[in-house]
């Protein structure tokens, strides 16, 4: 095992509900009210030494439970080392706490995780739309049930007929 | 009265009447001042929403998205193989470097080793693209703070590789010359003889680019201090690439997690120390002198052998034999009709680009599909520094920012 999931695995006993090591990637699943905690162990504990945020993402298994994980991926500079850090959530309560205040750089990556899969962060300073516009109320692009082409939004353009010879 | 000078002005209220004395009134307020989306030193389509107390930032809030064009998306309804030219057109100026970045994601989801040869030719491409995307940089920058010749010069020496490219590949910019497990074609000995002759060429140049600059007053006094961010704030921003490394961080992928053939090369990874704009000029410019070393090294190790792995049911089939044999092109049409088997499995897979740290994040179900396919791009998360970056800086500095962050809306906006 790896010594970094080692150390998670005995200062968590509970909580903690995957560990896994793949292709040399080192990911740790948590439940959604321990990820706080976890998140403040990565940064703050010295073997850990966590600073680095590299990015935040999630990912949609329409026929889960728990539909939605969010996926943040730290690095540490001075230790150089990577860890993956994921969290389930239900449709019903789309909600997780935000990780905003430990790693200012998750303010933009979260927002954008917000706008493409729905997923709302608690205590994020500005959770607003980031790529798509402000009034878009046709739901999140990147949920698996949202059409590749569309809702039908395109439809509604006016184009100029072509020219009848 | 009223255009009078208000620091040495001493004004008297006579506190009996003091409604008779006519006292000017500064009226301030804050001002909101929308920069873009079609303003020229932003780069693309972006807008800035600026908060202003006379001339000074006060908060700056980007507003993105306007060149969004569902990459992500995309990628989750094509194979693997197709996804390559999107990867061209997230950051335009310097396609070899995503598509770079996106092969070598994927070969981490296959485990696919790729051959020696493949990695030297790899390794060299990147770098020659690494020196095009810090001369474009270096010309954008210096047209924004306001030097203008500067841009001719890079221009110049920009158009001998981007021709370079051309020879290599057909395409001047959307290149997609990088295979998962290997490249499109081989270079040359004609297109190993010019690129010689431009290592020759062009160290002196960068030398001429210098001279420009390094003794410019506006240069200097536009540059020196403007835009400090410390090294901690860099590393809890999540900043990469030349941005985080003038804070005085050393984070390098090259270095640290050396991928291709950048172990077997000898390079420094130049650091800077104040964190403000110069030292990241500085940076791009020494690291313009390493990549010139790494091309070199690279094209005296390199020793015949294949450009391809050997997997036929991963990378295609060389063209020559699709045209000419039927098996071959049964294996292309399979390849790009259903998509090779991915394993199952998630992987996060980062690349030092110019700019930064470009990670392809992908998780696959099996299949031939990426089921989701999340891309880190560097631009994006340099943004999400800009506030802390601008403020206190003056109007005319938040273009020094954008051209610092060397941001490109494609990536950006995705």
């Amino acid at each position: 095992m790896h010594p970094l999931l080692f150390r998670i695995q005995h200062t968590f006993s509970v909580g903690v509900t995957s560990l896994s090591e793949w292709r040399g990637d080192v990911a740790v699943t948590v439940t959604r009210d321990k990820l706080r905690e976890v998140a403040q162990f990565l940064r703050d504990d010295p073997g850990m030494d966590f600073d680095y945020i590299v990015h935040v993402s999630s990912v949609d298994w329409p026929d889960d439970e728990e539909r939605f994980e969010v996926v943040w991926e730290f690095y540490s500079i001075r230790k150089r080392q990577r860890i993956r850090l994921k969290t389930r959530v239900p449709e019903s309560d789309c909600m997780v706490d935000s990780l905003t205040d430990l790693w200012k750089g998750a303010d933009f990556m979260e927002r954008e995780v917000y706008d493409m899969m729905g997923i709302r962060f608690r205590n994020h300073p500005d959770l607003r739309r980031i790529l798509m516009p402000d009034d878009y109320t046709e739901g999140y692009p990147l949920r698996k049930d949202f059409p590749l082409r569309g809702k039908g939004w395109r439809d509604t353009f006016e184009f100029l007929d072509e020219v009848q010879r | 009265m009223a255009f009078e000078d208000q620091r040495t002005t001493v004004y008297k209220i006579d506190p009996e009447h003091p409604e008779s004395e006519t006292l000017p009134t500064l009226r301030t307020e804050e001002l909101l001042l929308n920069m873009g989306p079609q303003h020229p030193s932003t780069h693309g389509v972006l807008k800035v929403i600026l908060e202003l107390e006379g001339e000074r930032l006060v908060k700056s809030t980007p507003v993105m998205g306007f060149l969004h064009r569902g990459v992500e998306k995309l990628a989750e309804d094509g194979t693997y193989h197709q996804f390559i030219p999107h990867t061209d057109r997230l950051d335009y100026v310097c396609a070899m470097y995503n598509n770079f970045a996106y092969c070598r994601a994927v070969e981490k989801l296959l485990n696919l080793q790729v051959p020696e040869r493949a990695e030297y030719l790899r390794t060299i491409v990147a770098e020659v693209q690494r020196i095009i995307g810090h001369q474009f940089w270096l010309s954008a920058q210096a047209l924004d703070i306001g030097a203008m010749t500067v841009f001719f010069y890079c221009f110049r020496d920009r158009e001998i590789l981007l021709d370079w490219f051309d020879e290599l590949c057909g395409a001047r910019l959307t290149t997609s010359w990088y295979r998962i497990g290997g490249v499109e074609r081989d270079l040359t000995p004609a297109l190993i003889d010019k690129l010689k002759q431009f290592l020759d060429y062009f160290p002196p140049k960068i030398d001429e680019y210098q001279v420009f600059l390094e003794k410019n007053r506006i240069w200097l006094g536009r540059t020196k201090g403007v835009a400090v961010i410390s090294a901690e704030d860099a590393v809890n921003f999540g900043l990469s690439g030349p941005v985080l490394r003038g804070s005085g961080v050393d984070y390098d992928l090259r270095k640290y997690e050396p991928y291709s053939a950048y172990p077997k090369c000898e390079f420094s990874v130049p650091v800077g120390k104040n964190g403000d704009t110069y030292d990241r000029y500085w940076i791009r410019m020494m690291e313009l002198y390493e990549s010139v070393k790494i091309i070199r090294q690279c094209l005296e190790q390199m020793q015949e052998g294949p450009i391809m792995a050997d997997a036929p049911s991963i990378t295609l089939p060389p063209k020559e034999r699709v045209f000419t044999n039927l098996e071959a092109m049964i294996q292309q049409f399979k390849l790009f009709s259903q998509g090779f088997d991915a394993p199952p499995g998630e992987i996060y897979c980062g690349t030092e680009a110019h700019k930064g740290e470009l990670g392809f994040h992908i998780v696959s179900t099996g299949g031939g599909k990426p089921y989701r396919l999340k891309i880190r791009a560097p631009s994006f998360i340099h943004m999400g520094a800009f506030d802390h970056m601008a403020r206190g800086y003056m109007i005319s500095d938040a273009c020094t920012i954008f051209g610092t962050y060397d941001i490109v809306m494609g990536e950006c906006d995705r």
